[in-house]
């Protein structure tokens, strides 16, 4: 199956996955990240031995662009978690939530984002990318404002979508430079032909700088996370899937895919290894300070993208390794522990980690699941997150990384000790629950389509960590594809008494300490108010205030509702606009008088006149209209004899129309048939209907002058009949050379009409939409 | 605008209007003429006919609702492009057969799109005017 169909097929799941859930049942549409998981596991042979699969689409060759979608070690690995971790979301989501007319909807926008995720992923042309990125945006949207009834839902679905938007518009003005500069806007072609000749100036950095700020609003990186831990308020399967294992990696892919060629220019090591490193602390801060077991978890998420973000920034073979490793880990073990605080939400009620203890009597399948995640967070033996701890170690120790960064690594793998004795020790071994009463008594494992999926992320955890070779190859490729030289790699979970082990035991020494006095700490840590009234969440809410404003204030300046206000201004703009252009550039041609004869060219022109006169000096209405009407027949009868009959019949067409239509609409309106207008206002309209006038006559006696360039005209006269078996050019340009062009057209003028409908009934308050009036514009009266 | 010269007027020009717009449609492509032109004349002629006489009267002589003249027009518009990507090139190009001498392609079926489109919007903004 080629990769284009794998990825067309997930986008057309969507509608069967909304028909699915709404007339058969959620659970069935789990099979469709379960078969794309094939589809992609099937390539992984071929990507292990570092062979890609490669494919392209033409989309627009005009511009360059094409849908290329290319398989290597890096894609794969991304297209596994997002099916893999996919199947087990899909299958939770469809016993978490309740089953309402919002389900349907909700499995579709799942849908929609997991397509988008892995086109962006397998994408190998930076626009493609993009568009999948913004596609998971939008989807993103769709599902953090799952409640819209909910302020809060609706301010965080928002939220997430300006940030990682706005990032993404940087993004791509980085992108289209990065392109412009290569030649090409193939990902690969990028990476391989010109990875070493990057320019190292200012427009190295002005690209960097663009890509980088893409990448870190959608993985979150300080100052622009606080959307992540607001995204809590989606339902705890969108939470586990979008922002612990998917979406908010795609910032750190992206700068992986393309470190091999960025990370020539000279900022990249400094600005990823900061960025990353006070992500790290201030999510590590953030996480000891909360109590939420989601919003916890959200910001130890935040820790661990700051982790990827600053490996990505160490230029060394054992950084790229630990890096996927930790990729992988990480995935495994957040996924599960979501899906396993909302196993909590679900049964207790609350995710307050202050109150929760002693779950394990009542759940022991969840405590099992949960203690197995919380080990390889914590990162111990014998659990794949030792490992990926351990190359961490390894790759900071072979880079040679200062001081500080070594010390932000181990302050953030201690949070992560603690935050894994939250959960698995406190809230199921702790001491007992506060929850009491009528709420502890139902306290029981959820249904298997709740724990299957955590189970099988658990257990693999633990399975990649007593059998490293299972993964390698497929790490190895990643590897590869992130450092952009072949990487060796060889796993394994013990080597011996060294350096990585002993930092391991003083990382697990110090989260133990934090753990045992973790409430006295966390009451210090909540003092900081200021972190509440001055972080960035504030400053979002301060800085849309802020646009709003500015908004209001130019509406006021611009919009004044006055059409005759906008006629003025549009028109008179226009007029000395062009005129001054015309003037200072010397573009004014005047015309040689030449008669040929006395015959309808001079009649014609005389009737014009006659009949703008009859519309300046109309007193009524019906007068003037008809004058107007009598101009467009005049102009409509030079188009006829100027070769232009179907210009001709549509202007006859528009002003039988329009005189008919405006002298039906003038009958039922209360005009005044005087004019209200002051002298002065009188004066100042006719001063910019005379310079109207000037500039068309400038414009048009230019225009003759002109040599008239034959060229397209030719074209078209030659190759209407051979390519489009028709004679009227006008019609084939229309239907055929630029269908395109008419294509949208009538669809503008469809939006117009349906624009139209809307105004009408939202102006017409009393007569409801469902009834009546929209009855009668959208069926047959009987 | 209920004049009596109007009304039995009108009456006269819409079976004409139609007739002349489904010719102008027809013969559009080699003569002057085409779906944009037809529409407008079919519109032309509803209109006169409508505006002396009222909404009720316009439902009567329209065998189909306005939005769904749009809607018809647009997917007739979009679905003459397949055709191209069916025969493995880019999309709206067209694919011709000779029926009897008589060249037929699938821009008709394109030019019948922006017809109905046209000749749509212009009756949803007429029907709306009139229920005012």
């Amino acid at each position: 199956m080629t990769l284009s169909s794998l990825i067309f097929l997930s986008f057309l799941s969507t509608p069967i996955a909304y028909l699915v859930a709404r007339y058969w049942s959620p659970t069935i549409v789990a099979l469709v990240p379960a078969l794309l998981f094939l589809g992609f596991a099937y390539h992984i042979p071929v990507v292990t031995q570092l062979d890609v699969v490669v494919q392209h689409v033409h989309w627009i060759p005009s511009l360059g662009i094409s849908l290329s979608f290319r398989l290597d070690g890096l894609s794969l690995i991304f297209a596994l978690l997002i099916t893999g971790i996919g199947t087990a979301i899909f299958l939770y989501a469809s016993a978490y939530l309740p089953s309402n007319w919002r389900t349907p909807r909700f499995f579709a926008s799942l849908t929609v984002f997991m397509a988008s995720m892995l086109g962006a992923v397998i994408s190998d042309d930076l626009f493609g990318l993009l568009v999948f990125w913004e596609l998971t945006s939008l989807s993103s949207f769709m599902l953090i404002g799952y409640d819209p009834s909910q302020a809060k839902s609706r301010r965080s679905a928002q939220q997430g979508l300006l940030i990682t938007v706005a990032g993404g518009l940087a993004m791509l003005a980085g992108m289209v430079l990065l392109g412009n500069l290569a030649g090409t806007y193939r990902i690969s072609e990028i990476l391989t032909t010109h990875a070493g000749d990057m320019p190292t100036g200012p427009a190295g950095t002005a690209i960097l700088i663009l890509i980088a700020l893409g990448a870190f609003s959608k993985s979150a990186q300080f100052p622009l996370h606080s959307w992540l831990a607001n995204a809590m308020v989606a339902p705890t399967p969108v939470s586990a899937y979008l922002h612990s294992a998917t979406m908010v990696k795609l910032g750190v892919y992206l700068m992986a895919r393309l470190s091999p060629v960025l990370s020539d220019i000279e900022l990249w090591t400094p600005l990823l290894m900061s960025v990353g490193s006070i992500t790290m602390l201030s999510g590590a801060f953030l996480a000891l300070r909360e109590t939420d077991l989601k919003r916890i978890l959200a910001y130890t998420t935040i820790v661990s993208l700051g982790t990827l973000i600053t490996l990505i920034g160490v230029d060394h073979p054992a950084a790229a390794t630990a890096m996927v490793v930790f990729l992988v880990v990480h995935a495994l073990y957040k996924a599960c522990l979501f899906m396993i605080a909302g196993i909590i939400d679900h049964s207790t009620g609350t995710r307050d980690s202050s109150v929760l203890g002693g779950l394990a009597r009542a759940m022991p399948i969840t405590a099992t699941i949960a203690c197995i995640a919380s080990l390889s967070m914590a990162g111990l033996p014998p659990l794949f997150g030792f490992i990926g701890k351990e190359l961490i170690y390894e790759a900071a120790l072979s880079a040679q990384v200062s001081y500080i960064t070594f010390a932000v690594l181990i302050v953030a793998n201690a949070c992560m000790v603690v935050v894994a004795g939250v959960i698995a020790l406190r809230c199921f071994f702790g001491r007992s629950s506060d929850v009491s009463g009528r709420a502890a008594l139902r306290l029981h494992d959820p249904s298997i389509r709740m724990w299957i999926g955590p189970l099988v992320l658990a257990v693999l955890g633990l399975a990649f960590g007593l059998m490293p070779q299972w993964i390698q190859g497929l790490l190895a490729a990643s590897a590869t594809s992130v450092q952009g030289d072949t990487v060796a790699l060889h796993l394994s979970l013990w080597h011996g008494i060294s350096p990585m082990l002993v930092l391991s035991v003083v990382t697990l020494i110090i989260g133990f300490l934090i753990y045992l006095f973790w409430g006295r700490i966390q009451h210090r840590l909540k003092s900081f108010a200021f972190i509440d009234e001055k972080g960035p969440d504030v400053l979002y809410d301060r800085a849309l205030d802020a646009l709003a404003k500015l908004s209001n204030w130019q509406t006021g300046l611009i919009q004044t509702g006055s059409l005759r206000h906008y006629m003025a201004m549009s028109v008179g703009i226009v007029a000395t606009t062009t005129l001054i252009t015309m003037i200072v550039n010397d573009a004014l041609v005047l015309p040689t008088l030449h008669t040929n004869g006395m015959g309808i060219d001079f009649v014609l022109p005389l009737l014009l006149i006659a009949s703008t006169i009859m519309v300046l000096r109309s007193r009524g209405f019906v007068q003037g209209i008809i004058s107007v009407g009598a101009v467009g027949f005049g102009v409509a009868v030079v188009f006829l004899l100027g070769g232009a009959p179907d210009l001709a019949f549509t202007q006859f067409s528009v002003e039988a129309l329009s005189v008919v239509i405006l002298l039906a609409v003038i009958g039922h309106m209360p005009f005044r048939a005087i004019d209200p207008r002051p002298t002065r206002q009188r004066g100042r309209d006719a001063l910019i209907g005379l310079m109207f006038g000037l500039m068309f006559i400038a414009v048009m006696f230019t225009v003759v002058a002109l040599p008239f360039n034959e060229s397209l005209s030719d074209f078209f006269r030659e190759s209407s009949y051979p390519l489009a078996h028709g004679r009227n050019l006008v019609n084939v340009i229309l239907v055929d050379f630029r269908a395109l062009d008419t294509l949208g057209e009538i669809t503008v003028l469809a939006l117009a009409a349906l624009a139209a409908v809307a105004v009408f009934f939202s102006s017409n308050k009393q007569h409801d939409p469902n009834s009546g009036h929209a009855r009668a514009l959208s069926r047959k009266e009987p | 605008m209920n004049s009596i010269i109007f009304r039995v007027g009108s009456s006269v020009i819409l079976p004409f209007a139609l007739l002349l717009s489904l010719f102008l449609l027809w013969r559009g492509h080699n003569e002057p003429g085409g779906g944009f032109i037809g529409g407008l004349v079919a519109a032309a002629g509803y209109a006169s006919y409508a505006l002396p006489r009222g909404h009720t009267a316009l439902r009567k002589v329209l065998p189909i609702s306005p939005m769904l003249l749009l809607a018809l027009g647009l997917s007739a518009a979009l679905a003459s492009g397949l055709a191209g990507l069916i025969g493995n090139a880019a999309y709206l190009t067209h694919a011709w057969i000779a029926i009897g001498g008589v060249a037929v392609g699938t821009t008709l079926l394109f030019d019948i799109g922006v017809y109905l489109t046209v000749l749509g919007a212009i009756l949803t903004f007429l029907s709306l005017f009139l229920e005012q």
